[in-house]
């Protein structure tokens, strides 16, 4: 099992007093398995995304990814995590805007210590962003943004992929090649992944698809 | 309808307060300095002038010797048998006890009402103020120094400039031993007509108009002219502040513009209403910093008394008056920046189309053509600085070549620093070192002004630090060559001073006369001294600049004359030229030399020589060379033989310590601006790190997710905060080495007459560096706690979708 979640819970503290996002969530993931987490806006898709990538932290319950139980990390080790285990995608890209897209894609991976020269050459070709290299983000359209993040991601050969409405800024048409490149990707890499998504459509797309309502798996 | 637009224009500074404090910080700070630096210019310039109203009598016309020596009491006489209405002054230094004192010995009687307010009141007033011991009005300050150590009656006057007193002429003559020599005689405006001209009764005799500016007046303006450049400065470095403070505002509110001329507002109107909040503001911050303006002021104005003492002589008093001219400039160049500093933005918002996007741009994101043209207009600007350096001549051009150089070299460091950094990420290889670099480079547009601003304070510190500390050891060296003699003594009287010749050579190794004699050479009122030259003192102490091989030999035959720098380069006077004394008599010039600190010129010709001339000039100084371990020892024998007072009798030490302690007073008003200006610079890196870790999440927040920590990007902040203080103050350097040249070459030289060897410093720069530090450290605190502190929930909001 790469990703374990059992009885999480999450709680967020508002101007109406505190608000209860995730009630005992219960999740498991195999590698090379790709899973869409669906829900209305509020439902808590994103919360459940950001505390399985280290970014936050779980009220409750426990969250075991990759064989690391993420409670018991200290700040060093979650960033270690952040870093080794996990690779995110974001629906506004949240590429870096200084660094050009050659070093944007190589980026993770020099950090995680897993800088693959001939992956990413291959993974340039197969996003199709091989002209696009010197450019910086601001010089990108969307979609090509979002095949740099995908690179940036997949660069880093994590084994677990957490995207975050990943075509959610993007038209139909191209946030179904987006989607499919990184499908194929990740299935070609062996990496588990999860996807936050609005979209029915697109979460038939993905070996199964979990539904969260009012904090909890319906 | 614009009440309305008001109010929601204003509520952009209701939401962020630290933007408007820092808006009204800056503008008040560097308004604080200019008009700080006004109200001590006209407190000194009006202290000049009352001064030579008061004891030169100024608005009247004058006599004056022609041939520097006194005027005789015949020609007086005769000048009033013929019926001119003429007032006689005896005027001379005299000490009580320890203070030095200017004696003005006026004639109540004949003096003209007009000029000056001495009043000696009644009958019986004027018969103490005429009969012995005296009266000496002197202000309240010389009085308490005096206390004591004088018969006369001690008369205050709240008029009276420190340092100088009015007494009966009578007893003027008797206390500076003036046996009937008149200083100048005072003409009345009210004369008969049909007198007969002053050339045929008395020929030796010169005419100084009324109305003319003191000599101490046109002495100082480039001393004041330096204070106003520097208040410039620091008043510009402020204007950075501003200026990126209203360029951030107007670029946060382009959406808030568009909807209101989307809602019906003119665009006119939206103009007029930017422009009226941009003048309040400029009102109130200028009403602020005209009130810190007035403290600095106060602050400032005792050293810079100190300084005019002892650069000029010149006396100011140390309070401040509440000037109106004062106050009005400061709020009109508080408004006057403001409109300066805001002109781009209006301009801006005036030329916006109704439909242009309201996405803010990257408010302060120079295009690469936009720093290129920058550094093409510093180079620019450095040729001109160059060009003028080589052929400029004056006062204005040495201040147009600081201008030129200051700015241009602040207008090319974006350009110098952004292709730096671009260098370093080039090499770089490992991810984060080569993030750190290209984030640091996308940095550079939001704090190219704080760092301009920096740039312009350190290279000021340097460059005015490097020539103060120049003048200080050139000073020294030229003081320890030069005040060779161990003791200096001082007659009271010329009989003691007769018995004093006729003593000291047999208790010393030699006796070197101080005479000297003042008098109008080359249309300039200067001394001549006469020097003993063939005494080898002179030949192995006296610095000369020029000079011919034998010139010593030639001085003490009394067949050349040396002059000071000041003097020489003043006039363009070359060795060999002729020089006409007064009196009418020519001597060649032999040589020139040094002499730091005088601001006048000088003349230096054989004792014997001086004293044919000029048979009547006072004899009471001389320097004594003895073993200086015999000094002490002379020194007793003095006090013994002659009951010479303390005062009388200085030995080199002394004097030494006396001289370095008043350079020191002098720069330190100077020492007291550079930090004023430093710290303006220190609050613009601070509000520009504020503005940046407000707008720092989006571009860090992602390389947080990647697995770098809060804490360690927090230390990276730092890292790159110090990085870029270190480059500017390195290119600093270099500036202020430039700046230091130009003040000590040409600045200098046209300001005060003479030139100094540049001298390096690099301990007052590691000191420098380390106050920048601190500096710094202070400056990226409160963004480093505001980021480091930053919650996970902050960084999220980020990546979050619903945003």
């Amino acid at each position: 099992m790469l990703l374990s979640l059992r009885n999480v819970r999450k709680s967020y503290t508002t101007a109406e007093g505190r608000l209860e996002i995730l009630k005992g969530i219960d999740l498991d993931l195999d590698g090379g398995e790709s899973v869409a987490l669906t829900g209305e806006s509020g439902s808590g898709k994103s919360t459940l995304l950001h505390l399985v990538a280290g970014l936050d932290h779980a009220d409750a319950g426990e969250i075991v990814s990759s064989g690391r139980s993420l409670a018991t990390l200290d700040d060093r080790r979650r960033a270690e995590y952040r870093r080794t285990a996990v690779g995110l995608v974001f629906q506004h890209f949240n590429l870096i805007p200084s660094l050009d897209v050659g070093a944007n894609i190589s980026f993770h991976a020099k950090l995680a210590g897993r800088h693959d020269p001939a992956w990413e050459r291959e993974l340039v070709e197969l996003l199709g962003v091989e002209t696009l290299l010197a450019r910086y983000p601001e010089q990108l359209s969307g979609g090509q943004q979002q095949r740099v993040a995908i690179g940036r991601t997949l660069a880093a050969k994590p084994p677990l992929v957490l995207a975050d409405e990943p075509t959610g800024n993007l038209d139909e048409a191209t946030g179904d090649i987006v989607l499919n490149i990184m499908l194929s990707l990740t299935k070609s890499t062996g990496a588990a992944l999860l996807l936050v998504t609005h979209s029915t459509r697109l979460a038939q797309m993905l070996d199964r698809s979990v539904h969260l309502r009012g904090g909890r798996i319906a | 309808m614009l009440l309305i637009a008001a109010t929601a224009l204003l509520s952009h500074w209701r939401r962020r307060p630290l933007q408007l404090a820092t808006f009204i910080l800056g503008l008040s700070l560097a308004t604080a300095l200019w008009s700080g630096i006004q109200a001590i210019n006209t407190e000194a310039r009006a202290s000049y002038a009352r001064a030579a109203s008061m004891l030169h009598q100024s608005e009247l016309m004058q006599l004056l010797p022609r041939n520097g020596n006194s005027i005789r009491q015949s020609t007086y006489a005769r000048l009033r048998r013929a019926g001119w209405n003429v007032s006689p002054v005896i005027e001379g230094d005299h000490r009580f006890g320890n203070t030095r004192v200017r004696i003005i010995g006026i004639d109540p009687l004949t003096m003209p009402a007009k000029a000056g307010r001495f009043e000696a009141g009644g009958v019986s007033d004027l018969a103490a103020f005429m009969s012995e011991p005296g009266v000496l009005m002197v202000s309240q300050v010389t009085a308490l120094k005096l206390e004591g150590h004088t018969q006369m009656q001690l008369r205050i006057s709240s008029d009276m400039p420190e340092g100088a007193g009015f007494a009966d002429i009578g007893i003027a003559e008797r206390i500076l031993e003036k046996r009937g020599e008149l200083t100048r005689l005072v003409v009345a405006p009210e004369q008969r007509p049909d007198l007969p001209s002053l050339d045929m009764l008395a020929p030796d005799i010169t005419i100084k108009p009324s109305g003319e500016r003191p000599d101490v007046a046109q002495l100082t303006d480039s001393f004041h002219l330096n204070l106003t450049a520097f208040g410039f400065l620091a008043f510009a470095v402020g204007l950075f502040i501003v200026y990126a403070t209203i360029g951030l505002a107007f670029e946060q509110r382009r959406a808030t513009f568009r909807t209101l001329r989307s809602l019906g507002l003119s665009l006119s109107s939206l103009t007029l209403l930017l422009m009226a909040e941009l003048l309040v503001l400029a009102l109130l911050a200028g009403f602020i910093g005209v009130v810190i303006g007035y403290f600095v002021a106060s602050l400032l104005l005792p050293g810079v008394a100190a300084t005019l003492q002892g650069l000029y002589g010149a006396s100011v008093p140390g309070t401040l008056s509440l000037r109106p001219e004062w106050w009005t400039t400061g709020l009109a160049i508080a408004v006057a920046g403001t409109i300066v500093s805001s002109a781009q933005s209006l301009w801006r918002v005036h030329r916006m189309p109704l439909l242009s996007s309201a996405q803010p741009r990257a408010w302060a994101r120079a295009s690469a053509m936009g720093v290129r043209i920058q550094v093409l207009g510093g180079l620019v600007l450095l040729f001109a600085s160059a060009i003028l350096a080589t052929f400029g001549q004056g006062l204005a051009a040495g201040f147009a070549v600081l201008g030129s150089l200051l700015l241009g070299a602040a207008l090319i460091l974006p350009g110098v620093l952004s292709a730096c950094l671009a260098v370093m990420q080039k090499h770089s290889s490992r991810a984060l070192v080569t993030w750190f670099w290209a984030d640091t480079r996308q940095q550079l547009p939001g704090l190219n002004l704080a760092l301009m601003a920096l740039l312009l304070a350190l290279a000021a510190n340097v460059g005015v630090g490097t020539m103060v500390s120049s003048f200080r050891l050139t000073f020294i060296d030229w003081l320890d060559q030069r005040l060779a003699a161990e003791l200096y003594v001082t007659a009271r009287e010329e009989n003691e001073a007769s018995r004093l010749r006729a003593w000291l050579p047999a208790h010393s190794t030699s006796v070197l006369p101080i005479w000297s004699v003042e008098g109008e050479v080359l249309g300039d009122r200067l001394q001549i001294f006469g020097a003993a030259a063939d005494d080898r003192t002179y030949r192995d102490r006296w610095p000369l600049l020029l000079g011919t091989a034998d010139v010593w030999d030639r001085v003490a035959m009394g067949q050349g004359a040396l002059v000071n720098e000041q003097l020489w380069r003043r006039k363009g006077l070359a060795v060999g030229n002729d020089l006409t004394l007064p009196g009418g008599w020519e001597i060649p010039i032999v040589g020139v030399y040094s002499d730091y600190g005088n601001p006048k010129g000088q003349v230096i010709v054989g004792i014997d020589t001086l004293t044919t001339h000029y048979p009547n000039i006072s004899k009471l100084r001389y320097g004594v060379r003895i073993p200086p371990a015999d000094a002490p020892a002379l020194r007793r024998l003095l006090t013994s033989e002659f009951g010479l007072p303390a005062e009388n009798i200085i030995d080199q030490a002394a004097l030494k310590r006396q001289s370095r302690a008043v350079f020191d007073q002098t720069f330190a008003v100077t020492g007291a601006l550079n930090i004023f200006t430093l710290g303006i610079a220190g609050f613009a890196m601070f509000s520009s790190l504020l503005t940046l870790s407000g707008i720092r999440l989006p571009q860090l927040a992602p390389v947080w997710a990647m697995g770098i920590r809060r804490r360690d990007l927090a230390l990276l902040e730092v890292l790159r905060t110090l990085v870029l203080w270190l480059a500017t103050f390195a290119a600093a350097i270099p500036v202020g080495l430039a700046l230091a040249w130009v003040l000590l070459s040409i600045v200098n030289v046209e300001a005060f007459g003479w030139r100094l060897p540049l001298r390096i410093f690099p301990m007052d720069w590691l000191i420098l560096g380390l106050v920048a530090l601190g500096a710094a450290i202070l400056s990226v605190f409160l963004p480093l706690r505001r980021l480091s502190t930053i919650r996970p929930a902050d960084l999220l909001t980020v990546f979050a979708n619903e945003r």
